[in-house]
């Protein structure tokens, strides 16, 4: 068998691709039911039917699709222009720290002015967080991979700080964690009896907002190119700096937003549970979502199932809820290695050349 | 004094652990490839090991099983890389991901347990010293074995016909495969190489400092000996010198708490952390360094004929 290159890229396998690394991730999943001596139909049933068997199962999906999708919206503006923020989880933390320190402000005379205070708080906290790592890729070429993951760690650290130390609640019983926010810091939830809030409203918007930049306007062309052709950027004089910032500060934001959406909204406290993974799940929500605003839905949706099923198997089929990571890293290696079929295909035999004519035009 | 000989031995048993990965990187890099799944592998090692240990009661062949499982990973890792051609970075984010993901499902029965008391070996007439021998003549073979394993690589790529050809894979692997060698072989065995020696380090996590095992334990070492071969500009002895000064900073933190320096633990905590981004900035200011010594084709896809 044999790897050859198409002579162009495959765009039915640039669709294709992902669905069949979703049908692997499924069929290994299968295969790990069966080994833990699991129903794999009860296995599947947990992951693809429970969490969108009910309304309010759909609502809990979309409460953890949200952050996903927010977070990956912001990345795929990142990994398109080739700047591999990996530290979105710090971002998110940071982003949630800032958007909680507004929150505790509000007491009982507070106006409902406090929401939009408490999610710019959460944009501007991921903001600056990832601005260190800007600014130090910007000014001293350290390397943004290892700078952005160094800072989840130093996230992680202030927000234990702040919990066991300054923001503890002091009726707390001595738990690390603050006092529960006044209910009108609560973000607005969309309808009574599910806890989906406008936070959706704000993602899908974001979607929009994305696909115009990306496909509609000549900053989000130039900040594109900059990504896929560093050397045409500069000689059409885009600034190779500003694409850096921009990446950066949008994904920096977006995390910190989800951030602020995640303690305002469904959490409603500080804890030392407030990071919960979704930065680094955004990263396979982008990639599954080939970098495309719409496409990152449909994997933030995956992905949310991925959590509740993760939940589910732990108290129905008494798996570890572990078991979640485990198929998000499996798909992610698995769409990557797919990903090998839009510009290769395999070939049983040696293709062989017609005549030493076709050969030489090769 | 005692503290003082209890830190550098401290400091010498952290250092271990990221100098044997950051070699086993540095050996992946010097062909070429960046791994960016270290603290997977790590993690996968860590349990690998430990369970191991826990089932037949041997250390030996628990570092046996760490290699055996960071050698897997690598090697799944690089047949993705080398061969189906996908992006390093991507690849090596989905293997970090994956190893995190898997470890702390397959580790979940093993949280409560415990190993059994771990043999100190300390070294005849020089452990019995005053001060040196508990600072330096009273640790885990391991420690030996990296000091060892890095004079071993220095010889490798400096000395050796195998190491030249691997150190010139890695500066260009076009030459490289006019002159005939198999360029994509010898990239698979620097990775598996690598993995291997993550493994390693991740074994000797969980069962010599400190033997248990807890979820997600590797706590970033992986990432910090990632940015040890930046740091060390790809030199071995400059990697194990590197990784020393990472776990004195490391144990330092442990060693204020234990005098009482009034500052919360969190922020001790960050030191690693910090200490890392700090030496990035410092080293990587200079780009004329950074590129005469980095392996020129770091990163980069390598397609045979094409």
């Amino acid at each position: 068998m044999k790897l050859e290159m198409r002579p162009q890229p495959s765009s039915f396998w640039a669709y294709a691709s992902p669905v069949l690394a979703l049908l692997v991730t499924v069929a290994i999943g299968i295969g790990l039911f069966m080994a833990l001596g699991k129903d794999p139909v009860k296995g599947l049933q947990v992951f693809f039917w429970e969490p969108i068997k009910s309304p309010y199962a759909l609502g809990e999906l979309l409460v953890k699709a949200t952050p996903l999708l927010i977070i990956a919206l912001g990345l795929a503006v990142c990994f398109r222009s080739n700047v591999w923020n990996i530290g979105a989880e710090g971002q998110f933390v940071i982003g949630a720290l800032a958007a909680g320190g507004v929150a505790l402000l509000a007491d009982k005379t507070t106006g409902p002015w406090i929401v939009p205070a408490i999610l710019a708080a959460g944009v501007g906290g991921g903001m600056a967080w990832a601005g260190i790592t800007a600014l130090l890729r910007d000014r001293f070429n350290a390397n943004e991979i290892l700078v952005s993951l160094m800072l989840v760690y130093v996230a992680d650290l202030i927000l234990n700080f702040m919990v066991f130390g300054p923001w503890k609640d002091p009726a707390g019983y001595n738990f690390p964690q603050t006092r529960t926010f006044d209910a009108v810091t609560q973000i607005p939830r969309l309808m009574p009896g599910s806890r989906v809030t406008i936070g959706i409203v704000l993602a899908l918007a974001g979607v929009g907002a994305l696909w115009l930049y990306l496909y509609r306007t000549y900053a989000g062309f130039a900040q594109e190119v900059s990504g896929v052709a560093p050397a045409a950027s500069r000689y059409a004089g885009f600034s190779s700096r500003r694409a850096l910032w921009v990446a950066l500060l949008v994904s920096g934001g977006a995390a910190g937003l989800a951030g602020a959406l995640e303690v305002a909204g469904p959490i409603g406290q500080l804890t030392p549970y407030v990071p919960a993974g979704y930065g680094f799940a955004a990263i396979i929500v982008a990639f599954v979502g080939r970098l495309h605003p719409v496409g990152v839905v449909f994997s933030a949706i995956l992905m949310s199932m991925f959590y509740i099923g993760g939940e589910l198997a732990q108290s129905r089929l008494g798996l570890p809820k572990s078991i979640t990571g485990v198929f998000q890293g499996l798909l992610l290696f698995n769409l990557l290695a797919c990903d090998t079929l839009i510009a290769y295909r395999f070939r049983l035999f040696e293709s062989k050349p017609l005549s030493p004519s076709s050969q030489g035009a090769r | 004094m005692d503290s003082m000989a209890l830190l550098l031995a401290s400091t010498l048993s952290a250092g271990t652990v990221l100098a044997i990965a950051s070699l086993g990187l540095l050996i992946n890099e010097k062909s070429g490839i960046v791994n960016l799944g270290a603290e997977g592998m790590m993690l996968c090692a860590a349990i690998a090991g430990f369970a191991t240990v826990i089932h037949t009661g041997n250390t030996w062949l628990g570092f046996a099983a760490g290699m055996a499982a960071g050698a897997c990973l690598a090697a799944i890792f690089g047949v993705l890389v080398i061969w189906l051609g996908t992006n390093q970075y991507a690849t090596g984010l989905a293997l970090t991901l994956f190893g995190a993901g898997f470890s702390a499902f397959a580790g979940i029965r093993y949280v409560q347990e415990k190993l059994p008391e771990q043999t100190l070996y300390p070294i005849p007439v020089l452990a019995d010293l005053q001060f040196i021998g508990p600072a330096l003549f009273r640790q885990h073979p391991m420690v030996y074995i990296a000091m060892a394993l890095t004079a071993g690589l220095v010889w490798f790529l400096y000395r050796t016909r195998a190491g030249l050809v691997l150190r010139s894979v890695g500066e260009s692997p076009e030459s490289a495969h006019a002159l005939g060698y198999p360029v994509r072989r010898i990239r698979l065995a620097a990775v598996v190489a690598g993995g291997a020696l993550c493994g390693l380090a991740g074994a000797y996590v969980s069962l010599v400092y400190t033997p248990l095992w807890v979820e997600g334990m590797i706590a970033g070492k992986g990432w910090i000996a990632l940015a040890l071969t930046t740091f060390a500009t790809w030199r071995p002895a400059r990697v194990l010198l590197g990784a020393y000064l990472f776990g004195g900073v490391t144990m330092l933190q442990f060693h204020l708490q234990g005098l009482g320096v009034n500052v919360p633990t969190q922020l001790l905590s960050m030191l690693p952390y910090l200490a890392t981004i700090v030496v990035l900035v410092l080293i990587s200011r200079n780009p004329l360094w950074i590129r005469v010594n980095m392996p020129t084709s770091i990163g980069k896809p390598f397609h045979p004929g094409a």
